[in-house]
């Protein structure tokens, strides 16, 4: 369960992206956040994950206070979340699989554990063939598919991706929802920031639409 | 506990990787540490050597010790048996007045003088060869000898000693300020490699950070670096030392042939060379630590 209790967030400079958000988004659920660019999507994700901390109000993430959290205590919250980055935060300098098992690394996994889960998530998203590739030799969709088995191979019970399916064309991006769809099917809570109009006209989805740092309700 | 061994043989194994991937500046920024250390390294091991070599002269010193001129043959009895009883003393040996004079009369430059004498002029006295002591003890003894009745003049050869001594000591001060000065530069050498290598892994810790990566998990690889680096510049100056040792021993051997004597240089022992190994370790994961505690909290995900 994630809940926002009347967010606010200023920017150092003075910026208010998010201006007295309130919502909650239920265990199990399938969740897409719109709005314009610069509408406070990614800032929002950012604050669940406690990459940005909210200037008024409370955030609870699986019932714990993100704000009264310990700095100590934020990479174990990370460790709950599954995260997909905007700008994709892929290492360049490390093969497919071993970018997939960085989440596992930091667990301390032994490595035989770890390498059938990383191939596990990397058939998932159909990149097994390319586990041995570099990533400047991927495709964008294929890339994109990369950032969402890193974030799925420690199984999280939270995933947050922000634009998986940006600059995509239309058959890949439905290829990828596929794939987060399949997550929500076995429980996982999924929330998708995206503007793509194609994926917001599918009204099985539960959608929060932000203008201005504001929730249109 | 199996996860914490694993997580720790895993960040030792990167820091390894992290050593041989950047052969060239590893092996610099060791040799530079190498050198460093070998200064007060070569300084100690010296001095070691010096102290073994001035125990075996220096700290057995002689006391002299003068009777009265009137002294009877009862008197230098008294003085024998009390000597005999007497704490510290290894050996001693009585020379008469005539014993004295002939050795005068024998120095050829002395020898007309000392023929020319109406009366002998010199007193009976004990040489004591005293066991290894300190120079202190030695000035007290030297005081205790003084009191007896018989005794006219106790002459000390305390100088010699004291002047050895306080030159161990004074280099004994040299080592440790440079040992300060030099684990100072190693710390600094080792803060800035760590500097260096936490820039050019910015995006990696950044990005484990930000999928939860603790703060000590990504520490420990910078640790262990730091300690080898610190261990293995240490292990360098050991082995500059051990190389000058062994060809200064080299040309001792003929001089040593020469005089008909075993003379060489000892190496560190094992002991010294173990604490050198654990302190420079101890050094560079200092100096990691702190770099890494300056430079990670610099790298926040945006
Ligand atoms: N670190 C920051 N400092 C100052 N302003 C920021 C910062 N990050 C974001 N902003 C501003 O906050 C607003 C919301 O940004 P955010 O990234 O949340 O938008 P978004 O809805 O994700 O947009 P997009 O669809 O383009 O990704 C923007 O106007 C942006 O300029
Ligand atoms: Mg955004």
């Amino acid at each position: 369960m994630i809940s926002f209790v009347n967010v606010t967030k200023r920017y150092p400079d003075g910026f208010e992206a998010l201006k007295n958000v309130a919502f909650t988004i239920h265990s199990g659920e399938l969740v897409l956040v719109a709005g314009h660019s610069g509408a406070g999507k990614s800032t929002m994700l950012k604050l669940i994950a406690a990459i940005e901390r909210p200037t008024y109000g409370n955030i609870l993430v699986s019932d714990q206070n993100v704000n009264a959290l310990k700095k100590s205590m934020i990479p174990f919250l990370r460790r709950s979340l599954g995260l997909i980055f905007q700008d994709q935060k892929i290492l360049y300098d490390r093969n497919v699989f071993a970018n997939v098992m960085l989440p596992l690394q930091i667990r301390g996994f032994q490595n035989k554990t770890a390498a059938g889960r990383v191939r596990a998530a990397l058939d998932k998203v159909g990149l097994l063939r390319k586990e041995n590739a570099y990533p400047i030799t991927l495709s964008g969709g294929e890339k994109q598919r990369l950032c969402i088995a890193r974030a799925v191979v420690h199984r999280p019970s939270i995933l947050i991706a922000d634009e998986p399916t940006a600059n995509l064309d239309v058959d890949y991006a439905q290829s990828i929802m596929e794939v987060f769809r399949s997550f929500h099917q076995v429980g996982v809570t999924v929330v998708i920031a995206t503007h793509d109009t194609a994926l917001l006209n599918d009204n099985r989805y539960r959608i929060l639409t932000l203008n201005q740092g504001k929730l249109v309700v | 506990m199996k996860i914490w061994l694993s997580q720790h043989w895993q960040a030792l194994n990167r820091a390894l990787k992290q050593l041989t991937n950047t052969p060239l500046s590893s092996l610099l920024s060791i040799i530079v540490i190498g050198i460093a250390f070998s200064l007060p390294l070569g300084i100690y091991t010296m001095l070691g050597n010096l102290q073994a070599i001035s125990s075996d002269t220096a700290s057995t010193p002689q006391l002299s010790v003068f009777l009265k001129l009137k002294a009877s043959q009862a008197d230098i009895e008294n003085v024998n048996s009390q000597l005999e009883e007497f704490p510290y003393i290894a050996s001693f040996q009585f020379i008469s007045k005539e014993i004295a004079l002939q050795q005068l009369q024998q120095e050829s430059n002395l020898n007309e003088v000392a023929n020319n004498l109406p009366k002998n002029p010199l007193p009976d006295a004990f040489i004591i060869n005293l066991q290894q002591i300190l120079p202190d003890e030695l000035e007290n003894i030297r005081a205790v000898i003084k009191k007896w009745p018989e005794i006219e003049h106790v002459q000390v050869d305390t100088d010699w000693a004291r002047r050895v001594d306080a030159l161990l000591r004074l280099g004994q001060l040299a080592v440790l300020m440079l040992a300060v000065v030099l684990g100072l530069a190693l710390i600094i050498v080792v803060f800035n490699t760590i500097r260096l290598q936490v820039l050019t892994k910015r995006d990696e810790i950044e990005v484990i950070k930000l999928i939860g990566a603790t703060d000590s998990f990504i520490r420990r690889p910078f640790l262990y670096f730091g300690a080898i680096q610190g261990m293995a510049g240490a292990a360098a100056g050991w082995l500059l030392i051990a190389l000058g040792i062994q060809a200064i021993n080299e040309s001792l051997v003929e001089l040593a042939q020469l005089y008909e004597t075993d003379f060489h240089l000892n190496y560190l022992s094992f002991y010294d060379s173990l604490s050198l190994l654990i302190f420079s370790a101890l050094l560079g994961w200092l100096g990691a630590r702190l770099s890494v505690a300056q430079y990670l909290s610099q790298i926040e995900p945006e």
